[in-house]
């Protein structure tokens, strides 16, 4: 065949990059990522990177210079409330877009919803889950799980495999993201080393700086019409550190807790003083106070929960 | 006169064109996943029109976003059951209609022997008539 495919252009003809990204909306979702998601550089970097493949990928095809569906599987580690699951589920999004995956939902399973109770359960099991997540994405949070060495006869290794073989022969319907803590993924991936040379991309979520967890906080308060009074942003600047330094510090998790105690907190400080006027930026601001009741700086302790800190124990 | 040449079952939509392709078939599919449907797959090699509870290949699929898994399901049950007859089943669970909304054949068998009629002589000069699939005649799965 002398003619080639009238559709396909001319080999010197020039390419739009800029039209195609424009026709992509690649460009909104980076600029919402960038916005809504606070710190995360590698995670951010990696994004931009496989959009640029793929959006270079599309570009290649019009040139009918074919080459492989590349593998988008991904593993996010890193400590809790680093915003794993809350990427993921950009993912989906960003993939559709780019048109990588055609539905762009998220499956959120872990090792309960894949592997079964009995012989001959584990299989129908998972294969029902990779039925619902395909066109889209399946999220396995905490994936460690699912391999049990001390148990030899663990269900979990016949989920993986059918994961694993599904992960090679469905690249194109289906993007399966493994999420969990670093070194227990570690240990994950040196049990299965077929899972790990099929993940393309791991992504390390590295913990976040006090400043970013502030900006996160004043963030996660726009959204719920809140915001910090000036005294009271200095405050919460004042508890982070000290609560990065307690037991069982979760990131961003820990940060949306303490909102949710100073919202308790504030809500009882307003009722507190009833008979008083009320005026709407009462109630969407919180004060210095809502924070410092906290027992991370009367006592350098825990709240036990949200009670403990709304009650201070003078009051009861 | 040989009214249906090639003896073709004719049941469900699309039973009087040729055979979906595969793309096809994802379409439809397709139509039945974005009105909520449930879709299922199901076999069966006793074709006769009355026989309306074909057999179950796995469950039901419920909850599905994207045509992909069941055309996987429909390619499981074509390998296991090359010479049956196989149809797509969806679903519709709506309060008031809860019946199936759509059912096509996906496969058949490669030669398929049609119905006869048969006549049955009773009271009077009464004749009862039925139709019975050739293929029946034979045991299960040795049909077709």
């Amino acid at each position: 065949m002398s003619e080639a495919n009238p559709k396909t252009p001319a080999a010197d003809q020039k390419i739009d990059l800029e039209a195609e990204l424009k026709a992509s909306n690649i460009q909104d979702v980076l600029d919402k990522l960038d916005r809504d998601l606070i710190g995360l550089k590698p995670v951010k970097t990696r994004i931009r990177e496989i959009a640029a493949l793929l959006l270079v990928d599309r570009l290649r095809r019009q040139f009918e210079l074919t080459s492989e569906t590349p593998t988008l599987h991904m593993c996010f580690t890193g400590n809790p409330g680093t915003g794993k699951t809350t990427v993921a589920m950009r993912m989906g999004e960003i993939l559709k877009r780019l048109g990588y995956v055609r539905e762009g939902h998220l499956v959120t399973v872990t090792r309960d919803d894949l592997v079964g109770q009995y012989i001959g359960h584990t299989a129908p099991k998972t294969k029902e889950v990779i039925k619902k997540a395909m066109g889209g994405v399946l999220f396995i949070d905490e994936a460690y799980y699912l391999y049990k060495p001390e148990n030899e006869r663990d269900y979990g290794a016949e989920s993986i495999e059918i994961l694993l073989q599904v992960m090679e022969n469905n690249r194109d319907d289906l993007v399966v993201i493994l999420a969990g803590y670093k070194d227990k993924m570690d240990k994950f991936f040196m049990s299965n080393p077929g899972m790990r040379s099929r993940i393309a991309h791991h992504i390390d979520f590295p913990d976040y700086r006090p400043e970013e967890l502030l900006a996160i906080a004043k963030l996660m308060l726009a959204q719920q019409n809140y915001r910090f009074s000036a005294e009271a942003e200095k405050a919460f600047a004042q508890y982070i550190p000290l609560r990065q330094k307690l037991a069982h510090f979760a990131n961003a998790r820990s940060i949306r807790n303490a909102l949710d105690r100073a919202r308790l907190r504030q809500a009882n400080r307003l009722f507190a003083r009833r008979g008083h006027e009320l005026k709407r930026d009462d109630l969407i601001t919180l004060e210095a106070e809502d924070f410092l009741a906290s027992r991370v700086f009367r006592e350098g302790k825990l709240d036990m929960d949200g009670d403990e800190g709304a009650n201070p124990p003078s009051q009861r | 006169m040989m009214t249906n040449p090639g003896n073709r079952l004719t049941q469900g939509q699309f039973s009087f064109l040729p055979d979906l392709t595969d793309a096809q078939i994802t379409a439809q599919i397709k139509w039945a996943l974005s009105h909520g449907w449930a879709v299922s797959v199901e076999y069966t090699d006793d074709p006769h029109p009355r026989n309306t509870y074909w057999e179950m290949f796995g469950n039901p699929m419920f909850d599905l976003k994207d045509p992909a898994g069941i055309l996987m399901e429909i390619n499981n049950c074509r390998k296991t059951f090359p010479n049956h007859y196989v149809r797509v089943t969806a679903f519709n669970s709506t309060r008031g209609t809860e019946s199936p909304a759509m059912s096509f054949l996906v496969n058949r068998p490669k030669k398929e022997p049609g119905f006869g009629l048969s006549r049955q002589e009773s009271e009077g000069r009464m004749i009862r008539y039925t139709v019975h699939s050739y293929a029946t005649d034979k045991p299960e799965n040795e049909r077709y």
